[in-house]
């Protein structure tokens, strides 16, 4: 239509900024919303006072309550999930049990050779069937309830009472709201840092995102607590001192979130934090059933399926470096061997620092290979409750020092190969990725390596 | 006849079902991905209704389409420059006098524009009663009102889409009339920005975000116009008109 070239564009934006005055955008934004309410005052129609959310919000994110109902409510998913997945854990596990003895009469009928049996008996079949009687319960409770307190509406509700905490550490309101996606998983929560804008406020979501423990690090921070940590209460006070370690550990995590950003945003990542607007969508009823199953098939099995589909080869894998012998000991015995100084000063062991290093992949194989790398070294166990589970952890030199700093570790250490990826894609920087390894390290490290110094100094162990 | 494929933006405030119309129109048959430049995710599917087939572009949520950030940005670019056959604005009716405002400015934009009432049922639970033909008289395009959840009024929206794409039915957004002094600017700037870069474009819509001194959208315009070559002023079909 004219041959105008870029000039004729620049000129024409040049005179309208000059018709433009200071008020433009305050009148037409005002201009807007009196025409907004002007067409609700004509169709729509109001026939009840407040509604039902006003008055859940007064209470869920009230200055007062907020916090104690926000706690109190996590403590009530934890505890359901450690009561409810008890029974169920120990009739697996003996189900299981009963399932090897069978097998073994069976390798033993058709004379199997000792190898065989060894591989695909004491390796692959004895540790998958540990990790599903270990994992599957208590996350078949936990991730449906979640999930319904999220599809609630719950969930900005949180934002909103972490809002204040987020905003003194220098980072961004929608912190906690990326936060709170991180207990689901890192990688996807990573993603959703893309709703904070400002690329300062971003990276330190992403920085911290990690000291949440995901999917992947629930199952065993429950296990090894309702193991170890409550051991000196009897009945249903042992279930309640186990919610409130798995919660303290919840805590600590929120804490060095919070000291991370306030020392980042006051070093490498300086500035101020930026203003927005939350939006507390209204409360409502979630599809119960349709919740449950989503959360079941979507979460529950993935975990599940990839922590056996990784578990498997890897029970194989340890129980051959554990038969291969090289030098008077087994190949897996020097590696253990090898890191076992400096786990020693974290208070915790080789094995345990392998099974953090070979489950870069998932933090669901963490456990998995713990156990199989037990299970391949030291005197078998009969494998019919979760009593003799924690026989092996004790065989293996294990106090609650060392579950605790399992615990520290996993919910600490570095974000786990899919999160880092995913940082790397997201900031397209290697340098910062690094960082997203790094910092998580090395808190991890410091903070098991003094836990450990002042808990043996004190001689409590 | 033909196999020519509509397409259909899903516009609209974030929490407001928006996606759950979306899979329910598409049910299986999305995929999703990023738009082309930006870490904004696009979810697009599709679907057949008689015997015509569309494709839905779930835009992202967003409360306007200013350039505040990415999503404003990419929802903002998509009406504009892909010009979709039609943008359905999904409102929550709960909270609609929020939600309208990002009717209005869609409707600044483009007349192809059906106002989606959705989470009825749960205006009816509240006692809020939406009387979807005043509010059509007043916006000038058809507003329908639904239950995305529970699968209500998922037909008519389907009919009024469709009678909108085949052109059996035109909307004729009413705009939103500002002061004088203001609507003097406009109608300055109109016939200049009409001239420079052709009738396809929503020129007072532009005017408006001129003298907003939107820099980012200017800028986005001025790129894609560019890279288009000269304005070679196709009239695909007649944008906005003052009521």
């Amino acid at each position: 239509m004219s041959t105008t070239s870029a000039g004729a564009f620049d000129r024409l934006m040049q005179e309208a900024e000059a018709l433009a005055s200071e008020d433009s955008r305050d009148e037409i934004v005002g201009t807007f919303y009196r025409t907004t309410r002007s067409i609700c005052e004509e169709s729509v129609t109001y026939q009840t006072q407040a509604g039902r959310s006003e008055k859940l919000d007064a209470v869920l994110t009230s200055p007062v309550w907020g916090f104690p109902m926000m706690l109190a409510m996590l403590g009530v998913v934890i505890y359901m999930t450690i009561a409810g997945a008890n029974i169920p854990s120990d009739m697996l596990a003996s189900l299981f049990g009963a399932g090897e003895e069978v097998l073994t009469l069976a390798f033993q009928a058709v004379g199997a050779p000792d190898w065989l049996y060894g591989v695909l008996v004491l390796g692959l079949y004895r540790g998958t069937s540990w990790v599903v009687s270990v994992m599957l319960p208590p996350m078949l409770i936990f991730f449906p309830v979640f999930a319904l307190l999220e599809n609630f509406g719950y969930l900005p509700r949180v934002a909103f009472n972490m809002d204040r905490l987020f905003k003194r550490s220098g980072g961004h309101g929608k912190q906690s709201l990326t936060m709170a996606m991180g207990f689901g998983c890192n990688a996807a929560a990573i993603v959703s840092t893309r709703i904070i804008e400002s690329p300062r406020e971003r990276m330190l979501a992403i920085l911290t995102n990690n000291f949440v423990p995901c999917n992947g690090r629930w199952p065993m921070l429950i296990m090894l607590s309702s193991l170890f940590m409550a051991a000196g209460f009897a009945g249903g006070w042992q279930t309640l001192a186990t919610a409130a370690v798995v919660m303290g550990m919840v805590l600590i995590g929120i804490a060095v979130t919070l000291i991370v950003s306030w020392t980042l945003s006051r070093t490498a990542l300086r500035g101020v934090p930026t203003h927005y607007t939350l939006e507390l969508p209204p409360y409502r009823r979630p599809k119960v059933w349709n919740t449950i199953v989503r959360a079941t098939m979507d979460k529950s099995v993935f975990v599940l399926k990839r922590a056996v589909k990784v578990a498997a080869p890897a029970g194989v894998l340890t129980w051959i470096l554990a038969n291969i012998h090289w030098g008077g000991s087994s190949v897996l015995e020097h590696i253990i061997g090898f890191l076992d100084p400096f786990a020693y000063t974290l208070g915790l062991d080789g094995t345990i620092l392998m099974a953090f290093i070979l489950g870069l992949p998932a933090n669901e194989i963490v456990l998995p290979i713990l156990l199989m790398g037990y299970l391949s070294t030291g005197a078998m166990t009969e494998v019919n409750d979760l009593a003799s589970l924690k026989q092996v952890f004790i065989d293996h030199g294990w106090t609650w020092l060392t579950a605790l700093n399992v615990m520290l570790f996993s919910l600490l250490h570095y974000p786990c190969g899919t999160t880092l990826y995913t940082i790397y894609k997201e900031t397209r920087s290697p340098k910062w990725t690094f960082f997203a390894a790094v910092i998580p390290t090395l808190i991890a490290v410091g903070v098991t390596f003094t836990v450990a110094q002042m808990v043996r100094g004190f001689g409590w162990v | 006849m033909t196999v020519e494929s509509y397409r259909i933006a899903l516009a609209g405030n974030p929490n407001t079902g928006k996606s759950t119309l979306f899979n329910l129109l598409t049910g299986l048959r999305q995929h999703t991905g990023n738009w082309p430049g930006k870490t904004v995710l696009r979810a697009e599917g599709s679907f057949t209704y008689r015997s015509r087939n569309f494709q839905v572009i779930d835009l992202p949520g967003t409360y306007s389409l200013y350039s505040n950030s990415a999503d404003e940005e990419t929802a903002r670019d998509y009406i504009i420059f892909e010009k979709p056959d039609v943008t359905v604005v999904v409102l929550d009716a709960t909270a609609l006098e929020r939600n309208l405002n990002l009717a209005l400015q869609v409707m600044e934009m483009t007349d192809r524009v059906i106002v989606c009432v959705n989470l009825i049922d749960e205006a009816k639970r509240k006692g809020i009663v939406v009387d979807d033909r005043k509010m059509a008289a007043r916006l000038g395009v058809p507003v329908v009102k639904i239950s995305a959840r529970n699968q209500e009024g998922v037909d008519a929206l389907l009919d009024t889409v469709f009678r909108m794409v085949t052109g059996e039915m035109k909307a004729r957004p009413v705009q939103v009339r500002y002061s004088a002094a203001t609507e003097n600017k406009i109608s300055r700037l109109v016939p200049r920005i009409q001239s420079l870069i052709g009738p396809d474009v929503p020129a007072r819509w532009i005017a408006l975000r001129m003298l907003d001194g939107d820099r980012s959208l200017l800028d986005s315009l001025k790129a894609h116009w560019m890279s288009r070559g000269k304005g070679d002023g196709e009239v695909e079909h007649d944008i906005s008109r003052s009521v």
